[in-house]
Order: structure tokens, then C-alpha cells, then sequence
């Protein structure tokens, strides 16, 4: 079967900025992808380009076979789009906002307030149908937005930040939601800057930075190449730190880093936490500090990017800077 | 029943359309201007934007500076009415421009041009919205008007005429609004836009005061404001006085805004947005 959702080398500048430098994507139907990466990578470029709000300055994208330049106005009758920069009229009710969606893609009148209806009510805004937007909570809003882009049933859904700015219990609901979108085959692309939402949710995850994707993979590959915990340990004695260091070293993924007293590395799975305790315990350290977390977005980076291209042209940039100078 | 239940993919494919039809960008155009009418529902604000906000200059200017410039209120009325129409027609040509970049700044527009509709619908959908707001307050203004003491000195004609041309010309403003808006995108600097050039636009016309206390330089720029023009075309539609110059000057000015700027907005908004 053919790939959902995919892009070939696409590229966008806008200005000096390269927004997108050759992406590649490959999204098999039903499926759930992420695209991770921080605030500028190109995550919102390149679902704007995949939802046909923007043209690539060269590769080519296609959503269900159909491309989405040239055949545009196919491939908007099968996708459905929710994001940070996709929002709803907060004038509006909830009900009139997805009515008005209904009418504009050729429901009837009818059929588009008991399509709102039925919408609200899976959504749990069927109390708040009636009110203003702009009176709704950050949860709700998301929750309105996420319904609004389903009212055409799409095939293939974009996902853009999804939870960005939600509080913890609004953001599980949400995942909650989408588990139950995935269920029904839809195709999902959600962008995110959360380790973690990308883990809960998507199937396989490509990490982006400036413009690229920069590492492809289930997200068990991706954790056991760059872990997905972070181990810290901060020894009570400073005289400790070097026995400390060599034990985290041994059951890490990647050299630790020590910042004064505190020891952190990246780590594949949590049963290095009662490891570490033994083996502290067996050199006779005593520990004022040991936790396990979850990587957060930087720290994958680190350990994704040790040598990455750009930080070589940063050093060519140097050479040539001093270069010049001299 | 679940989000699971009703969210699944209808297929579909045989019969996707390549394109939209006009008849279908006509119905998303109205489908679009309902929404924009419909806000006035929720937002009361708006409401006294485009029916208090112009009573109340009208009552003002016609009991306050009526009396000092014209002797009696009621013949500054039927001096100054036609003016105030017209100035309340180009302030109200700046709903389009807030209501367009307030769209941008919140990200409604990704939302439409995502879905598969006429790519014109939400641009057009928002003039014609703006189109029945401005007979409306054409309509209230002549009512309130009326009620003071304003009689019609032409005929049936003269009123269709002043609507006819009003709404012409106010579709030609639009066009810079709409450009402006785009460039600005947002909706506080298009407030500031609005009391920057229109402000003194409508006040360096002959639109609230004969010109003949003025300097005469300052005549000179008065004469060639086409809000004096307009204000001067709808003196003759609705009270008297020539008709056919200032109305066939209006139509001209009307004319070339709209070739130059409407070509100018357009290009604009299918960058922006």
C-alpha cells in the first residue's frame, strides 16, 4: 500500500532564513507520525506546506497520492488540520464555529448543526456548545479546534503542537482524544516539542532541527540511541565525583556530563535507577541527590547532534572570520 | 459516543472534484459573510461601532456646532447629513481591515484556506458582509436623520442613487484597507492607520463645513479631497445642487482605487494568507 502522507526533499526560504533545507518523510496509512524537534526547525513549515497553506520552493509533498500543489484542491477534501496557527472564530460559539465548517465544505444546513451536535458531544462540549469561544478554558479551545478539523471526516489529520501551553490534566485528555482518532484509521501527523507526547502517541518519530530531519525511527530506536531518562547523581563528598562518574559512565549511553557537583547522563531504561544504587552502595558513596527523568528536548539534541552539520559550518564560519581578520 | 465513533474516514475518492465551481464559491462566499454578520450577535461593541458611534456624531455635530455654523440645527442638518454619511461610510470601510487581520493574527484564515473552498470566498465573504453593514448604516443615519428634522429634497432616485454610489465607493476604500491590512497585519495598527489618513481626510473636506472661511490654500486641497466630491454628490442626490459632475468624479475616483489598489490587495492577501 502506498504511503499516506509524503515529502521529497522539500525546501522554503523565506528571506535569508532557511526554513526547510530537504525534507523526506514516508507516513504508511493509519498510522501515527511525529515530527519533534524545538520552536524554528521547520516543524510548522512543513505541515504548512503538507496542508497546502504554502508551496515548497523545490521537492515535492503529497497527502493520499494526490500532490499538493498541482492537485490542491483534492488533497484539502481528505485532510483535516489543527494547530497552534489554525484556530477557530472566538466570536463565534462552538456550535457556530463547526457549522460554518459544515456549510463551507457543502453540508446542508441540517446536516451541519447535528453534525456540530454530534461533534460537541464526543468532545464533551456539548454544555459550552452555546457560548462564545473566547469564554472557553485552553483545554476546551483545543478540544473545539481538534473537532473542528473532523467535521469533514478526514482521512488524513495534521496534529500542530497539539498540547503546547495546556496544563498537565488538559494535555492527557488530549492524548486521550487523539489514542481514540488513531483507532479509527486515520492517518496522524503531529508535530511537538515534547519528548514525551511523541513517545505516548506516534508510531515512529523523525527529530528535526534547523530545516532537517535529523534522525528517523520507532520510538524505542530513537530512545535506545539517545535515551530517553536522564540519570542524575550528586554525591554528598566531593571526592566521590570521580568514582561517581565512572560507575554513571558504565551503565550510560553517552559520556556524563558534570556540572560542579552534579553527575547527569542519558540512559536507555529505568532499571539502570537500582543498578546505579547498588553500585554506589558497594563503593561506599553516599549519594545527596539520585533521580531518574525523563530526557528532556535539549538533552535528546545533545546526544543527537554531537557532530552535527551545522555546528561544523559554525567552526568553518570561525576559520574564515579569523581568517579574514588576520 | 466517542471522539472514535464519529471521526472515521468516509471514503471517497471516486468523485473528488479537480476544482471549485463558481456557483460553490458563491455559496462559501455567504456561507462567510453569515459569520461575519453573525458576530454582531456576540459582540455588542461592534454593534455601537456601526449604529451608536454614527448617531451620536450625528447628534453632536447637529445640536452642538449646528447652531454656530449654520444659525438653526436643522439647516446644518441638511447641510452637514450628507457629509456625515459619508465619512461614517469611509470609517466603516475600516471593519474590514480589523475583521481581515484580526482573521490572520489568530490563525482563522489557515483554518479556511485548508479547507477545500473557492480560494476568493473569505476575502469576498468579508466585503460583502461589510457591504450590508454599510446600507445599514446609511439606512439608520438617514432614519435618525429624518426623525430630526432631515427632509429628502430630490426624489426615490436620489436615495437609490446615494446607496448605489455610497457602496461603490466604499467597495474602492475597501481596496486600500484590505491592501493595508495585509501589509499591517494587525488589527490595533489598522485602528491607527484608520485615525492617522482617514481622520483628517474627513475633516479637510466640505463634508462638515462650507469652505468658504477657510484659507484659500487650504481650500485649494479641500476641493480636490474626493470626500469633498462624494460629500458633494450626495448633497445633490439627497438635498440639491449639481448632480452629474460630482457624481460622474465619485464614479472616477471610485474607478481608479479600485484598479490600482484592488489588483495590489489581492496580491497581497494571497501572499499573506
Amino acid at each position: 500500500m502506498t504511503d499516506s502522507i509524503v515529502a521529497e526533499g522539500l525546501t522554503k526560504r523565506f528571506g535569508e532564513t532557511v526554513a526547510l533545507a530537504g525534507v523526506d518523510l514516508a507516513v504508511p496509512p493509519g498510522t501515527v507520525f511525529g515530527l519533534l524537534g524545538p520552536n524554528g526547525a521547520g516543524k510548522t513549515t512543513t505541515v504548512r506546506i503538507l496542508a497546502t497553506l504554502l508551496q515548497p520552493d523545490s521537492g515535492r509533498a503529497s497527502v493520499g497520492g494526490f500532490d499538493v500543489v498541482r492537485d490542491a484542491h483534492r488533497a484539502r477534501q481528505i485532510i483535516g488540520l489543527t494547530g497552534q496557527y489554525a484556530s477557530v472564530d472566538e466570536t463565534l460559539t462552538g456550535l457556530e464555529n463547526l457549522q460554518i465548517i459544515g456549510r463551507l465544505v457543502g453540508q446542508s444546513r441540517g446536516t451541519a448543526k447535528a453534525r456540530g451536535r454530534q461533534l460537541l458531544a464526543a468532545f464533551r462540549l456539548d454544555d459550552a456548545g452555546d457560548r462564545a469561544v473566547k469564554t472557553y478554558s485552553g483545554g476546551m479551545r483545543r478540544r473545539l479546534d481538534l473537532a473542528a478539523s473532523l467535521v469533514a471526516r478526514p482521512e488524513i489529520l495534521f496534529l500542530d503542537e497539539p498540547t503546547t501551553g495546556l496544563d498537565p490534566r488538559s494535555r492527557n485528555e488530549m492524548w486521550d482524544v487523539v489514542r481514540e482518532l488513531i483507532d479509527t484509521g486515520v492517518t496522524v501527523l503531529l508535530t511537538t516539542q515534547y519528548l514525551e507526547e511523541a513517545d505516548q502517541l506516534a508510531s515512529r518519530i523523525a527529530v528535526v532541527d534547523h530545516g532537517r530531519v535529523i534522525a528517523t525511527g520507532t520510538p524505542d530506536e530513537l530512545k535506545s540511541k539517545v535515551g530517553a531518562l536522564t540519570l542524575a547523581v550528586r554525591p554528598v563528598r566531593p571526592e566521590h565525583l570521580d568514582v561517581v562518574r565512572r560507575i554513571v559512565a558504565d551503565l550510560a549511553l553517552a559520556p556524563p556530563e558534570v556540572v560542579q557537583t552534579l553527575i547527569t547522563a542519558p540512559v536507555a531504561r529505568p532499571e539502570v535507577l537500582p543498578m546505579v544504587v547498588r553500585r554506589l552502595d558497594d563503593a561506599g558513596v553516599l549519594a545527596g541527590e539520585l533521580t531518574l527523568r525523563g530526557s528532556s528536548l535539549d538533552e535528546v539534541f545533545l546526544a543527537l547532534t554531537g557532530q552535527r552539520p551545522d555546528e561544523l559550518n559554525d567552526t568553518a564560519d570561525t576559520d574564515n572570520l579569523v581568517g579574514s581578520l588576520a | 459516543m466517542t471522539a472514535a465513533t464519529i471521526a472515521a474516514p468516509v471514503a471517497r475518492r471516486s468523485h473528488l472534484a479537480a476544482r471549485v465551481t463558481p456557483l460553490d464559491g458563491v455559496r462559501q462566499t455567504l456561507s462567510l459573510s453569515w459569520r461575519t454578520l453573525v458576530q454582531i450577535k456576540h459582540n455588542p461593541f461592534e454593534l455601537m461601532d456601526f449604529s451608536i458611534q454614527p448617531v451620536m456624531f450625528l447628534l453632536l455635530f447637529t445640536y452642538v456646532f449646528g447652531g454656530a455654523i449654520s444659525g438653526s440645527p436643522t439647516d446644518y442638518l441638511m447641510f452637514a447629513l450628507p457629509g456625515i454619511i459619508v465619512q461614517n461610510a469611509l470609517f466603516t470601510t475600516l471593519n474590514t481591515g480589523v475583521g481581515l487581520s484580526t482573521d490572520l493574527e489568530k490563525g482563522f484564515f489557515d483554518r479556511l484556506r485548508a479547507l477545500p473552498i473557492a480560494r476568493f470566498a473569505p476575502l469576498a465573504g468579508r466585503i460583502v458582509a461589510d457591504m450590508v453593514k454599510q446600507a445599514w448604516s446609511v439606512a439608520m443615519l438617514l432614519g435618525v436623520g429624518a426623525l430630526l428634522g432631515f427632509r429628502v429634497g430630490t426624489n426615490v432616485a436620489g436615495v437609490f442613487g446615494t446607496f448605489g454610489l455610497l457602496l461603490v465607493s466604499a467597495l474602492a476604500v475597501s481596496w486600500v484597507i484590505v491592501l493595508v491590512s495585509m501589509l499591517v497585519a494587525s488589527p490595533e495598527k489598522m485602528q491607527i492607520f484608520g485615525f492617522v489618513v482617514l481622520f483628517p481626510l474627513t475633516f479637510l473636506s466640505n463634508a462638515f463645513v462650507q469652505t468658504d472661511s477657510m484659507p484659500s490654500w487650504l481650500q485649494h486641497v479641500v476641493k480636490v479631497n474626493p470626500v469633498t466630491i462624494l460629500s458633494d454628490a450626495i448633497r445633490g442626490l439627497l438635498v440639491s445642487g449639481p448632480v452629474a459632475t460630482p457624481v460622474w468624479q465619485s464614479l472616477a475616483w471610485a474607478l481608479g482605487l479600485t484598479a490600482v489598489f484592488a489588483p495590489l490587495a489581492v496580491r497581497a492577501f494571497k501572499r499573506r494568507s
